[in-house]
């Protein structure tokens, strides 16, 4: 058993990843952590919830992963003491939530940084969204937005502020370098345009809603949010979707990240102004995409997975098709890897670029694809191994040089990997049912649901009320860990660079902007 | 001496290389959507744009000065003297007497330096960024190019653009190896200064990375329709330049309507295989970072050298 040397009661959560959840005071929490720390864990989600319909006042949840498995520790904080001690000395990513939850809940970290992270503009610091009193719904007016960066002094240094609004078609979020020359000396980045109140919006909703919104937490990772919280709620039903299901799961999240992978590509050749790439890996994706819209009836797959198994089976001749495509697929891209690493202009612009060193992604705590281009041997599919992974057995791979170059490899290495699992399932899959009925979800129970998306991890933590329907509901992004490890990569390179670094870690504003 | 058919015939170069310019335009971007299996828009995109451009409201950035608003005009007016002094389709040129070769790089200077300052007038980041970057990009040019027209100067002895082609297009058949290395040379620079690939990325959408586009972001209506006229201009200047120079047969002596008349197909062939070489160029290459800029104009300059000291070595 993997926290067995805690002190608090563990409880073994039922499900597809080894996870247990326990409860243990505010004072306990930097013990425990650094405990968890020794032992070569990290912290993998950190949020607040409002517990004051049972009485309780708030909470402070805390998810801790290791190799073996996953920690919930929930920690309660009475009306009359929200603080609760800062744990990003510990747990670097635990900043940011740290000051998200406060911004959303009023409880407070008590942690040196006392800007907001998600309050912008007119909402009011007096302002707590997600408590149970918060209407939820409330409007504010356009207000003015003082957020107070870290200024660099020094002769000829100077800021140059980006976003939030891109020239090109991406997601909100504003970007301040503080540069002399061309070459950055820190960047500062600052999120939260998008949030949307998904946490509030989870409240209430019948479990086959909940997973229609959990898709939707970050669209380019809609499987893999599905899963999770398929997985959270199979936790609290006792159910184990069948076999069948599972595989076409481990179908259909395979199938997203070669998308996504693919994508991907040609974006980082195209910011490196080889516009061939992006034809030729858009053209790649496209197939895809359109095999997924022809065999499941969605582009992007999205409602594909819903608790208790999937919601389409695969039509006769698909897996033909799926093998037919996997096959021209994985010649495709081994020539376009080929031109890629013999293109000298290219390479010129990949290698050394965004490096992030093992040493800082290590203490930064980076998981998902960008931790992996790092040494960071983190990947819920090869560890927890949730099934059918237990028995497909993933190959992860990691480098160690962690530049732009180290992702993009990365990105060829998992597709060719995906590429075989995806023939792996061909092979096992066997005619079944597709789905379970989830009856009758135990009233007040909890799960975890856990699943590594093309990006990183994407986890779905869930509580039921008394009628079954959601009471609270979390999903965390592995954006949250990975973003801050983006201002280390971008250090001391040039600006005209940042955008490729930037593309080469590619990760969500929306996923962690809840 | 000026004549009422020089001018003319002056008048209807310079009117069509301002018909012509986004045409050239147009195809070369042509080229590179057929080059990655794409559709394209058409080579008569660049004209839908400009119309387009021209019937909106041009708005002015706040506290942008006199110079912002004027330094379109310029630039216009900069790249359509240009347009006049260099032979297009035939090279009796009134008004050629008026701006040498060396002129020629002090044209192009002036409008670098007015849109760099406007780029620096309204006061944003980009702007600045894109300033400074072309300022860097452009003072490392302007020698290479300067070398490359003293090599060609030295070969006909004059520094007149129109005296040059005239000389290098009328003499006998003469194998000049110190225009091959001017060639390589003048082509990178051509690539630098019109802002293509390898050194800028005339499509993209990414703000940090751009250098020209970084200057003119401020600009809107009918003020960036006369800037994206001028580009297209520019580049239409640069390919004649370079084909008179280097591909000088075919144009016409005097400025007889005929002889321009049946240099014009010849010049929109020559035109149509050089927009398609740079298309090939560009699709095949990355963008370089931005510091290998230096790298590559010293190269084109040394370049330069070369021909001019081959030059000396080989054909006097």
């Amino acid at each position: 058993m993997a926290f067995e040397s805690l002190s608090p009661q563990l409880t073994e959560l039922p499900g597809a990843v080894p996870a247990w959840r326990a409860d243990a005071s505010a004072a306990e929490l930097p013990d425990i952590c650094q405990v968890v720390k020794d032992q070569g864990g990290r912290l993998a989600a950190l949020w607040g919830t409002d517990e004051q319909d049972r009485g309780e006042g708030y909470a402070l949840n805390l998810v801790l992963a290791k190799p073996e498995g996953i920690l919930w520790l929930k920690s309660a904080l009475p009306v009359d003491r929200l603080q609760y001690p800062d744990l990003s000395p510990i747990f670097y990513p635990a900043q940011r939530m740290q000051r998200a939850a406060r911004d959303l809940l009023g409880i407070d970290a008590e942690a040196a940084d006392r800007r907001p992270w998600l309050r912008h503009a007119a909402w009011q610091e007096t302002d707590r969204p997600l408590r149970r009193e918060a209407a939820g719904a409330t409007v504010y007016d356009q207000g003015g937005n003082d957020y107070a960066f870290v200024s660099v002094i020094g002769d000829g240094v100077h800021e140059i502020p980006v976003g939030p609004v891109h020239a090109g078609t991406i997601e909100p979020g504003h970007f301040r370098f503080s540069i002399v020359g061309e070459k950055v000396l820190r960047l500062e980045e600052h999120l939260g345009y998008t949030h949307k109140g998904v946490d509030k919006r989870f409240q209430g909703m019948a479990l086959a809603e909940g997973a229609k919104l959990a898709g939707r937490v970050s669209g380019d990772s809609t499987v893999a949010y599905a899963w999770a919280f398929s997985m959270a709620a199979e936790s609290i039903a006792g159910v184990t979707p069948p076999e069948r299901a599972l595989w076409l799961r481990a179908l259909m999240l395979e199938r997203e990240r070669v998308a996504n992978h693919l994508g991907d590509l040609g974006y980082l050749g195209n910011d490196g102004g080889l516009a061939f790439g992006l034809a030729q890996f858009m053209r790649l994706k496209e197939d895809v995409l359109r095999l997924n819209e022809k065999l499941f009836g969605h582009r992007y797959l999205m409602d594909r997975i819903v608790p208790g198994g999937v919601a389409c089976d695969l039509a006769r001749g698909g897996i033909e098709a799926i093998v037919a495509e996997c096959g021209a697929l994985e010649r495709e891209v081994r020539l376009l890897k080929d031109i890629y690493d013999d293109h000298p202009g290219l390479q010129d612009r990949f290698l050394t670029c965004g490096r992030l060193t093992p040493n800082t992604a290590s203490k930064l705590g980076v998981i998902g694809l960008a931790g992996r281009a790092s040494s960071q041997a983190w990947d819920a599919r090869a560890q927890a191994a949730p099934a059918p992974y237990d028995v497909l057995g993933v190959r992860m791979k990691t480098h160690k040089n962690g530049d732009v170059a180290a992702r993009v490899i990365m990105r060829f290495d998992e597709i060719f990997e995906s590429l075989r699992l995806i023939r792996a399932v061909t092979e096992r899959i066997a005619p079944g049912e597709i789905a379970l009925p989830l009856a009758s979800a135990p009233a007040g129970r909890m799960g975890l649901g856990w699943i590594e998306g093309w990006r990183g991890e994407s986890m779905v933590a869930l509580d039921l009320d008394a009628n079954g329907s959601i009471r609270s509901c979390h999903a965390h992004d592995p954006s949250w860990q990975n973003w801050p490890a983006l201002a280390f990569a971008v250090n001391g390179n040039i600006v005209p660079d940042f955008p490729l670094i930037n593309k080469s870690f590619n990760l969500s504003y929306s996923g962690c902007d809840l | 001496m000026i004549s009422w058919p020089g001018l003319a015939a002056q008048f209807t170069e310079m009117l069509l290389a301002v018909l012509l310019a986004p045409i050239l335009q147009g195809w070369v971007n042509q080229c590179r959507a057929w080059m990655q299996n794409k559709s394209g828009p058409g080579i008569l995109q660049p004209y839908r744009t400009l119309r387009k451009l021209f019937a909106k409201e041009a708005v002015i950035a706040y506290g942008a000065s006199p110079l912002f608003r004027a330094t379109p005009y310029v630039l216009f007016a900069c790249m359509c003297l240009a347009a006049a002094i260099v032979p297009i389709l035939g090279t009796d040129l009134p008004f050629s007497p008026a701006a040498d070769a060396i002129a020629l790089v002090g044209i192009f200077a002036l409008a670098r330096v007015f849109i760099s300052l406007a780029a620096m007038d309204i006061g944003t980041a980009f702007g600045t960024l894109g300033a400074r970057r072309e300022m860097m990009v452009g003072f490392l040019a302007e020698p290479a190019l300067l070398m490359v027209l003293f090599t060609v100067s030295l070969i006909a002895h004059s520094t007149s653009l129109a005296t040059i082609v005239q000389h290098l297009a009328q003499a006998k058949f003469v194998i000049y190896p110190s225009l091959a290395f001017a060639g390589v040379a003048f082509t990178m620079v051509s690539l630098a200064e019109n802002a293509r690939i390898p050194v800028d990325n005339p499509s993209t959408h990414l703000e940090l990375t751009m250098i020209h586009e970084a200057m003119v972001l401020e600009y809107s209506g009918r003020h960036l329709a006369l800037i994206e006229l001028s580009a297209a201009l520019k580049l239409f200047v640069y390919s004649c330049i370079g084909i008179a120079l280097f591909f000088p047969f075919g144009i016409a002596a005097g400025g007889d309507a005929l002889g321009l008349l049946l240099a014009l197909p010849v010049l929109v062939a020559k035109l149509a295989v050089g927009g398609f070489a740079m298309a090939v160029i560009e699709m095949v290459s990355a963008k370089m970072r931005i510091f290998r800029a230096p790298e590559y104009l010293g190269a084109a300059f040394l370049l330069a050298v070369l021909a001019m000291l081959i030059h000396f070595l080989l054909e006097i």
